[in-house]
């Protein structure tokens, strides 16, 4: 027998009109399906807010210790710091989904493979569409409450937001690309809940939610932000926002975040592709 | 009261299936019990990186800090392995498989706690205690009788606090099925309130945490009594030995909440 792949071949009409045309229909589709989910969104919102009082409330004191300036942040910064991340946790969407490995056990995920787009794209679109409507309604609660609470640092240079626009669509196809990573370990163990634990306790220390990671001694933060797509879903949108650095820096940060997510995109087809080589021997 | 006793063996049924079909797969559950202890560590490190910057927190060094950072741990996570997975009552409304529970001559409360006690989480349980341990034998505290009383009723009292907090808000989804998160701002929220001093909260949101809610005497205001330190707040000092008197009430709310919840239940069939 000769090998045969679950997917079927690419369409033949290379037409970018087309295939734009397809993944932004996804991406409203993703848009929509997650506009249905109001009362959840209230929820979460109201969640993302109260977290944000915790936190914002102990990193103000850790600066007050600290005799003002912790870090290298100042409170204003910190605020704008922790109401920002609540904001963009639910954007980028660290945890809680599992929509893919669902599929994969299920086996549901054999209509994905029939369809003429390939799945990586296809789920990316869909996620941008759910960040969209998330930006929306996730990210302006928190952000609102930081304003009306706390004395929060606001953005002084114009290419900052334009900097920072572009670093959380950066994060977002990151955290995508991670997300989809984890759950297409399902394709070998069956069971995703020990990568998923894995994922779920580690990416909110080293994406930089709990604290920010300059909190840490350098000679981790350096390799931790280089090395690891970690720092580039939450730290770097974060420090963009609060103006850490000046703007060269800014635009270097982000250009790494650039780096990793292309890497990140590649390894998902890369292992899309690999899974479906396996997928086929095992479902025949 | 005969009857109630007679149904005990049925309940310790229920927990010896659980225990037999989750310790079967030997490797998955160690796994489990490893991977668990790491979400409490996480917590625990992050105060350590926090005093890293800063001698004191909220006006307290780091070796009184992890006084209350220990009885939060130690009581949250006992809380969580015990009853923790009651904010799955969600699914259990969504899917209808609470009727099969309520159909059974048991009560619904222990069976579902029961039917899903995850024992992964004894690590996590387990690692609280430590720390708690490690921080009143590294804090220098005076040891007095009543001290070494308190250092056992202060993270009953909070075990018992944490659970009604899980069991209240889970009973939320009884009306609001899509509540979501909110509970988590409560449970999760209040393990991260309890855990640092709460001298470093300050407005309302203090007032209700620590006062209305009650999370205050969970970890703050025992540790206090522990240390000898008197609070800055202007609390008295047997404000430590309150937590069974936040503990009783909380319990009470949960009851009621879980009781007219279960009446108010209108299964999702029909």
């Amino acid at each position: 027998m000769g090998s045969v792949t679950a997917t079927v071949p690419p369409p033949i009409t290379r037409n970018i009109g087309w295939m734009f045309r397809t993944f932004a229909a996804i991406t409203g589709s993703g848009f929509r399906r997650y506009s249905t989910y109001r009362q959840a969104t209230l929820a979460g919102a109201f969640t993302n807010t109260v977290f944000g009082f915790l936190r914002c409330h102990v990193l103000l004191a850790v600066a007050t210790g600290a005799g003002g300036v912790a870090a290298g942040y100042t409170p204003d910064q910190l605020a704008t710091f922790v109401w920002v991340g609540q904001g963009l946790l639910a954007v980028v969407l660290l945890w809680g989904w599992n929509d893919l490995a669902e599929r994969i056990r299920t086996g549901d995920v054999a209509s994905d493979l029939l369809r003429p787009v390939h799945p990586v794209l296809n789920y990316l679109a869909a996620d941008l569409g759910r960040a969209g409507y998330a930006l929306l309604t996730r990210f302006v609660p928190p952000v609102v409450a930081g304003l009306l609470f706390f004395d929060v640092a606001i953005p002084s240079r114009w290419s900052t937001p334009p900097i920072f626009a572009i670093s959380v669509v950066l994060a977002v196809v990151i955290c995508f690309g991670c997300r989809y990573l984890v759950n297409a370990t399902a394709y070998w163990l069956h069971d995703v809940r020990g990568p998923m634990m894995i994922w779920t306790f580690g990416s909110g220390v080293l994406a930089g939610l709990y604290f920010p990671l300059h909190f840490l001694p350098d000679w981790v933060t350096v390799p931790l932000w280089l090395a690891t797509p970690f720092p580039s879903i939450l730290q770097t949108p974060l420090d963009v926002v609060v103006e850490r650095d000046d703007w060269p820096v800014q635009v270097g940060l982000v250009a790494v975040q650039a780096v990793w997510a292309g890497l990140i995109l590649l390894a998902c087809r890369a292992v899309q592709g690999a899974a479906e080589r396996r997928l086929v021997v095992q479902g025949g | 009261m005969a009857d109630r006793l007679g149904v005990l063996p049925a309940y310790w049924a229920l927990l010896r299936g659980q225990a037999r079909s989750q310790v079967s797969y030997r490797t998955s559950f160690l796994v489990d019990l490893v991977g668990n202890v790491g979400a409490t560590v996480f917590d625990v490190a992050t105060v350590l990186v926090l005093f890293r910057l800063t001698r004191t927190l909220g006006g307290f060094p780091r070796a009184e800090a992890m006084v209350m950072v220990g009885l939060s741990a130690a009581a949250f996570a006992t809380a969580d392995l015990a009853v923790g997975n009651i904010e799955r009552l969600r699914q259990y409304v969504r899917t209808g498989l609470l009727d099969a529970v309520l159909v059974r001559p048991l009560g619904a409360l222990p069976q579902l706690l029961l039917m899903d006690l995850p024992l992964r989480k004894a690590s996590r349980a387990l690692f609280g205690v430590a720390v708690l341990v490690a921080a009143v034998l590294t804090a220098g505290i005076d040891w007095t009788p009543a001290r070494v009383g308190l250092v056992v009723l202060a993270p009953v009292c909070g075990v018992v606090f944490f659970a009604s907090i899980f069991v209240t808000t889970a009973a939320l989804s009884f009306w609001w099925i899509d509540s979501g998160e909110v509970g988590s701002a409560f449970t999760y929220g209040g393990r991260d309130f309890t855990t640092y001093p709460v001298t470093v909260y300050s407005g309302w949101f203090r007032a209700v945490f620590a006062y209305v809610l009650g999370f205050g005497f969970v970890a703050y205001y025992p540790a206090l009594a522990l240390l000898g330190r008197a609070d800055p707040l202007g609390l008295p000092v047997w404000a430590g030995w309150a937590a069974p008197a936040v503990a009783l009430p909380a319990v009470l709310v949960a009851a009621l909440a879980w009781r007219v919840g279960v009446r108010h239940y209108r299964s999702t069939g029909s």
